[in-house]
């Protein structure tokens, strides 16, 4: 049956007259959501809530506690805990119907229209939506595997990993030596690293005020760049040093074992090396075919893949155009795909696909800065329309108003995800 | 136990308000009002509710209870208990408003300085029914009341505030503002914007959208809705949680 082969490029508010009810010969539409954070626990919760049960919705996700990777600096920072940034699933099923299924999805089916996972069950779909964020390039980093995890951690997933990384910074020497291999673009939190850099500053400041960072950056310039070397400066000076790629930061290559890290034929001996590889888009998307090289090319209009259009990738995974990689852009991106999907699947209106997306950022108590665009889907792509960021100089409660305003953002999001 | 909890804690406020009884200068007063408050509440001849209630005659009357404002549990269970906004109860609440109702829907952080909110309680003092001799002694500019977008000649086309929202398209469009504002209408640091008037999420929106109201990301958010969306968005909200 073809029926499901639908595209609905260029509808903007309109019905569509023969919606896909019934497609496969089964009662209700299915549609199977793969991994739960930002992106995909909201398309879940947006089209259960919306379609008020005439849509049947699954959610794969292996984790049963799902700690956000946005806010996890401000964990290594002090500033949350961890429990602040775990979240769980049940509100999903209790309170839309959501079916969440824990375990790792291994395989797509595109033919037969099906997911299969790990424990061997097979789970058909009409839509598929795949949110499965960010895996790591193998090599990057030369001498860095997922093996050496322990010893250098990533962190870039958020939960185990970000703890590991909070105890090995506490228990850093003094006058010691943290060392970040920054990653090239385009990756996951395009602040991410530098706010990080700021919150283990912060730590180090208080209990460890000898010590040392070092990043190794591949990238000529990084986001916010201004802002977060100000701050660095106001409240770290010198404690921070970056090697940008005109000295040698794109050449860098790593022993685990020995805990060394080689910038460029300079060896630096590291108390913690914090290792953030090249990404690419979370492995499902490449098991189901839907990738280009290292990400999933979708259309803008409804986040369907270019390869399949009953297919959708959503958040870090896709390549869409002109939105960062982040837990806000995954949010916004889920809610546009919703609308279509549902339109789609009931005949329910499909409105103007609209994207939008600001990151905050804390460089030290109270001193928040932030970046934001909105943007809308084009044929070619999710292309910016307008944006601002945070200056440089701005007056003390400025700051500190804006970091209220992540707060209640991140309240705000997780909400909007789980609630 | 709860009414015990009560009397308890209103000892603790009258307590700590106790200064307020001295009360300040309602000429100062109004530019409290202005910079602090008016954005929600209106006061003086011609007011109505807002996002907040009007605060004619506040002081005096039983909390959370004026006809058509949807207050929070927490004010409606005060007001149940019987209590009334006399000065004290009111200088607590404007210190820290959370912590007087922890539910509490008015979006305030609170006004620390003890000498301002005197002023504050002075000024609102004259629009209230039983200082009626103040009001003609003491009260500035009486008889207008004080809306800061409007005193700023900023105001939105009748047409424009005429269009009807399409609720669904609202609805979908709101999911938008939903990343950052509460579907709760709880909110710290963001403030809360369920069922506000139509008229005035209209009017915000398009003091965003003009570059008068000086939020980076409002402005930009709203600069992309055309007067229909925003009237969508209005629709919705108002209707939100009924």
């Amino acid at each position: 049956m073809k029926l499901n082969r639908r595209i609905f490029l260029g509808a903007t508010a309109v019905s569509l007259a023969a919606p896909m009810v019934n497609a496969g010969g089964h009662g209700k539409p299915r549609v199977v959501v793969v991994g739960g954070g930002a992106g995909g626990a909201t398309a879940a919760r947006y089209i259960a809530k919306d379609s008020k049960g005439e849509i049947d919705v699954t959610l794969i996700e292996p984790s049963r506690t799902y700690y956000t990777c946005f806010f996890s600096n401000l964990y290594l920072g002090g500033f949350k805990t961890i429990d602040d940034i775990g979240h769980t699933y049940g509100n999903l099923a209790s309170n839309h119907g959501v079916n969440v299924v824990h375990d790792w999805a291994v395989g797509v089916d595109r033919g037969q229209k099906t997911v299969t996972l790990a424990g061997g069950a097979s789970v058909p779909y009409d839509k598929l939506i795949l949110s499965p964020g960010i895996d790591f390039v193998e090599g990057s980093v030369p001498g860095w595997d997922l093996s050496a995890q322990n010893a250098m951690p990533h962190a870039y997933k958020a939960g185990s990993q970000t703890e590991l990384l909070k105890a090995q910074i506490a228990a850093m020497p003094e006058g010691g030596t943290y060392v970040m291999v920054a990653p090239p673009n385009p990756y996951r939190c395009p602040p991410g690293p530098y706010e990080r850099v700021s919150m283990v500053a912060h730590q180090l400041k208080a209990n460890n005020p000898t010590a040392k960072i070092i990043i190794a950056d591949p990238k000529p310039k990084f986001s916010k760049q201004g802002l977060f070397e100000e701050g660095w400066q106001n409240h770290y000076g010198g404690m921070i040093e970056r090697i940008g790629p005109d000295f040698g930061g794109e050449n860098v290559t790593v022993d685990p074992g020995a805990m060394t890290v080689n910038i460029d034929g300079e060896v630096i001996q590291a108390d913690v090396c914090n290792v953030i590889p090249a990404m690419k888009a979370g492995r499902i998307a490449e098991l189901a075919g839907v990738t280009d090289g290292s990400w999933a090319p979708v259309n803008a209009i409804d986040m369907s893949t270019k390869a399949d259009p009953d297919v959708h990738v959503l958040g870090d995974a896709s390549q869409q155009g002109d939105m960062p990689k982040s837990g806000f852009s995954a949010n916004s991106q889920a809610k546009v795909c919703a609308n279509a999907v549902r339109g789609a699947l009931t005949g329910s209106r499909v409105f103007p696909a609209k994207f939008s997306n600001t990151c905050w950022s804390l460089i030290d108590t109270n001193d928040g800065v932030k970046v934001g665009a909105t943007y809308e889907a084009t044929d070619e792509k999710i292309a910016k329309i307008d944006g601002f960021v945070s200056q440089t100089g701005e007056d003390a409660a400025l700051r500190k108003a804006t970091y209220e305003e992540s707060e209640g953002w991140y309240s705000g999001i997780t909400a909007d995800m789980f609630s | 136990m709860m009414r015990v909890l009560i009397a308890l804690w209103l000892a603790m406020v009258a307590m700590s308000a106790a200064g307020a009884e001295q009360l300040g200068d309602p000429k100062e007063g109004q530019r409290v009002f202005k910079s602090q408050c008016s954005s929600c509440h209106m006061v003086g001849e011609g007011s109505r509710n807002r996002i907040g209630p009007h605060l004619n005659g506040v002081v005096g009357r039983a909390v959370a209870s004026l006809d058509g404002v949807k207050y929070s549990k927490s004010l409606r269970r005060l007001g149940a208990e019987g209590l009334e906004w006399r000065l004290n109860t009111l200088d607590a609440y404007i210190a820290d408003p959370k912590v007087f109702a922890r539910g509490t829907r008015m979006n305030y952080r609170g006004l620390k300085n003890e000498e301002q909110r005197s002023d504050l309680l002075a000024y609102l003092q004259t629009y209230s029914a039983n200082t009626v001799k103040m009001v003609q002694t003491n009260a500035p500019q009486e008889g207008t009341a004080d809306v800061t977008m409007e005193e700023q000649g900023y105001s939105v086309a009748p047409d424009i505030l005429a269009i009807v929202g399409d609720v669904e398209y609202g609805a979908y469009l709101a999911s938008e503002c939903l990343t950052c504002h509460k579907m709760d209408g709880t909110g710290d640091g963001i403030p809360s914007i369920t069922n506000w008037p139509a008229d005035d999420f209209v009017l915000a929106m398009h003091a965003y959208k003009d570059k008068v109201r000086p939020h980076p990301v409002m402005q930009m958010m709203a600069g992309r809705l055309n007067d229909e969306e925003i009237a969508a968005l209005a629709a919705y909200f108002e209707t939100l949680g009924n």
